[in-house]
């Protein structure tokens, strides 16, 4: 076990912990776009920061990769955290002013006006979608592309991604909110990606369930037979 | 190129995926692009998703996914050769082949780019044609420069003009 303290309060991680994840369980409120405790954390939205003092040293960083140290002091609201904060936040806001959550945010911090030149964009870049694609789904269908104030997350040569299961895992995931997901019939698309991927009928209940190609990549991952999934979830339990 | 000649390059680095960069360079270098097909068969090769290799494809400028000219043309624009007038040099060349830079001529000949700093400097304005370096550059020496690398077609075209 690691002690250090947060805001002053003594706290207990384990040795493997990020700050973020311990302040957040010990009930702190820390703003925060692109951690998610399933995938490996990435420091990309930066409104998780924080100070910490080591060792007599302080320093602004981001709590979401931070490891946790002994005896380290994480002040998660001084003066020049929230300093810092606004700015990300509203550098965020100018990227995508059209974000409903990105305004909410930003009102709660107090910021008013943009000073910056608003772009049209609707994605922060967190990088949330592709790293859940990646590592929890295994599917490996998008990923960032181009670079600088290119940045983009995209399908390889921006086509209909021919990896991608319509499994909605990146859907549910985006911090804003921007993929889309469509059932129609029995097609399944994932609008911001343009995957469309024809869907399975239960053999009991006659829903359209799952998209076949997800079904059939599961089916082999997991060596399971023929027939399993021939009826959905809700008709097997 | 073939399957095999990616095949080999792929071998000579031992077939790893943290080769996956000099990989890319020896197939842009013999190409002068990364063809589509060429990335599809080493993702396959070193088991690469086709989303991680398009990501580090469309991240350095080094490579291109687009078909490049025969010859390259490197408008210097570092500051020497920007103050001047490296700019009056692109229009001129822009004029001279109908493409802006980061384009390609029609007939595949020339391929347009500006860089940051060719380190010569003292010479600015600067240009280089295929690794070749035009110093003291001016919009009225550009038509003659380019005339060198010109497509035989080109110049059978302007000979029976004359």
């Amino acid at each position: 076990m690691v002690s250090f303290t947060i805001d002053g309060q003594p706290v207990e991680a384990k040795e493997d912990q990020n700050v973020l994840e311990v302040a957040l369980d010990e009930g702190f409120d820390i703003p925060h776009l692109c951690y998610n405790e399933n995938v490996k954390p990435y420091g990309a939205c930066r409104l998780c920061l924080v100070e910490v003092s080591r060792k007599g040293r302080s320093r602004i960083t981001t709590s979401c990769n931070y490891p946790v140290m002994e005896g380290i002091e994480v002040f998660t609201s001084t003066e020049k955290v929230l300093r810092a904060r606004k700015m990300v936040m509203e550098l965020l806001l100018a990227m995508c002013p059209g974000s409903k959550l990105l305004q909410e945010m930003a009102k709660e911090m107090g910021i008013n006006e943009i000073r910056f030149k608003k772009e049209d964009k609707d994605c922060i870049l967190c990088g949330l979608c592709a790293r859940v694609c990646d590592e929890v789904v295994g599917a490996h269908a998008i990923q960032f592309a181009f670079r600088g104030d290119r940045r983009e997350v995209c399908p390889p040569f921006m086509e209909q991604p021919k990896d991608c299961i319509a499994c909605g895992a990146c859907v549910v995931v985006c911090p804003v909110n921007v993929i889309g997901m469509k059932e129609e019939g029995d097609e399944r698309t994932i609008t911001r990606w343009k995957r469309t991927l024809k869907m399975k009928q239960c053999k009991i209940c006659g829903n359209y369930f799952a998209p076949w190609y997800q079904l059939e990549k599961f089916r082999e991952k997991a060596n399971l037979p023929k027939d399993f999934f021939d009826v959905c979830y809700t008709c097997r339990s | 190129m073939t399957r095999s000649e990616i095949e080999m390059i792929i071998n000579k680095y031992g077939n790893k995926e943290s080769s996956i960069l000099a990989i890319l360079q020896d197939i842009q270098a013999k190409e002068k692009y990364l063809p589509r097909e060429a990335l599809e068969l080493v993702g396959e090769k070193l088991n690469i998703p086709i989303s991680k290799i398009y990501r580090i494809a469309t991240f350095y400028r080094a490579f291109s996914l687009m078909p490049r000219g025969k010859h390259e043309i490197c408008v210097c624009m570092g500051t020497a050769c920007h103050v001047r007038g490296a700019q009056r040099i692109v229009d001129q060349i822009k004029l001279e082949l109908g493409i802006r830079p980061g384009e390609t001529t029609r007939d595949q000949n020339f391929t347009l780019e500006t860089v940051n700093c060719l380190g010569v400097c003292a010479a600015g304005p600067v240009v280089a044609i295929d690794g070749e370096y035009f110093g003291k550059m001016s919009p009225a020496k550009v038509e003659e420069t380019l005339k060198k690398f010109w497509s035989e077609k080109k110049k059978e075209e302007a000979n029976g003009k004359t």
